[in-house]
């Protein structure tokens, strides 16, 4: 590791307890070069998970850390806004933390737009306990729990977290590292509940399950069939199927939670 | 490019043998030594830091610890 990043982790924890090529390292590296790119101060940032292999990163990062219960990273994340809003609060959680369990907690938390940025690791399978569907495994895949093939449409979580009222949305992979790390630092300095899925690889399960070869075949895969928002707006429909739409989908500034919550406390002290 | 200060570390002991960096090199600077990486092409290098950045294991640094990230 760079020594200039070695303070952003609990080395002793390391090496990870992540297999061999999951993507879940990529996004936690990415979001620690982009928290050094802006030179924000480690002891104002609190990092926030729940349960399932993404929620382990937490745990090999030197911030404030929280390792929560299974899908409630957003409830505790919004205690410690509400608590302390001068932290820099980050949510690192995965597909079904995020949009099965937590699915709840996710879209209040959107709706609300209260100041927290979620980076979501989406594998497309519960990687953890082996390989079930979540939310978010495509179509027709298999798992663990669909042996003949999967037959629940997945979430759109861009979609999703667009239309819950999320004021910043955005899609990476972890194949397109670099523009991953310029859309993390762009959802830090967001004032507002800010989303970034990013698509991430489990060699393991999903890629065994769904005979999709090597971590450098899922990577192949992520780079063949991603294309950027500008090109998918120019494309005709069927050419869309089974694309990877990534960059950043929506931007708006509007009225932040702890912000408003501040001027009811001072309304109801009287000092309006 | 080799110039001193100048060097591909690969972390042998965090190394997991997935070949991203083998594979996504686009100057082919890494070859596969029993699914490990190892250097072969140090000089075709041009510093863009993928390898490193795509590493999962966070096992590779180029260019010197004390270079600047950029």
């Amino acid at each position: 590791m760079r020594k200039s990043l070695e303070k952003y982790y609990r080395i002793d924890k390391l090496p990870h307890i992540w297999c061999p090529g999951c993507g879940h390292g990529i996004i936690t590296g990415a979001v620690v070069r982009a928290i050094d790119n802006l030179k924000l101060d480690k002891d104002k940032i609190c990092i926030v998970s729940g349960i399932g292999c993404s929620s382990r990163a937490p745990g090999y990062l030197n911030f404030n850390t929280l390792h929560t219960t299974h899908g409630r990273a957003l409830a505790f994340a919004t205690g410690i806004k509400l608590a302390r809003p001068d932290l820099k609060v980050i949510v690192l959680t995965g597909d079904g933390d995020c949009t099965a369990i937590g699915g709840n907690h996710f879209i209040h938390a959107c709706r609300r737009n209260i100041d927290i940025t979620t980076v979501v690791f989406n594998n497309s399978i519960y990687g953890m306990t082996s390989g079930q569907y979540s939310p978010m495994t495509p179509l027709g895949a298999y798992a663990t729990t669909a042996p003949y093939g999967n037959i629940d449409r997945n979430f759109d979580l861009c979609k999703l977290a667009q239309a819950s009222g999320a004021t910043y949305v955005a899609r990476g992979t972890v194949y397109h590292v670099p523009q991953l790390i310029k859309i993390i630092e762009k959802a830090l300095q967001h004032k507002g509940f800010s989303v970034v899925e990013t698509l991430s690889i489990c060699p393991t399960y999903f890629g065994r399950k769904n005979k999709l070869g090597s971590p450098v075949k899922m990577m192949e895969m992520l780079r063949d069939n991603s294309i950027t928002v500008k090109a998918a707006e120019k494309m005709p429909r069927e050419e869309m199927v089974n694309k990877i739409v990534i960059g950043e989908f929506f931007e708006e500034n509007a009225p932040e939670y702890t912000e408003e919550y501040m001027k009811i406390i001072q309304r109801a002290q009287g000092e309006e | 490019m080799s110039e001193k200060n100048f060097e591909i570390k690969i972390n042998e002991k965090a190394c997991k043998r997935c070949g991203i960096c083998i594979a996504f090199c686009p100057k082919k600077v890494f070859s596969s030594e029993n699914d490990k990486p190892v250097v072969v092409n140090p000089d075709a290098c041009t510093k863009c830091k993928l390898c490193e950045i795509r590493c999962p294991d966070f096992a590779i640094v180029v260019g010197g610890d004390d270079d600047d990230d950029k």
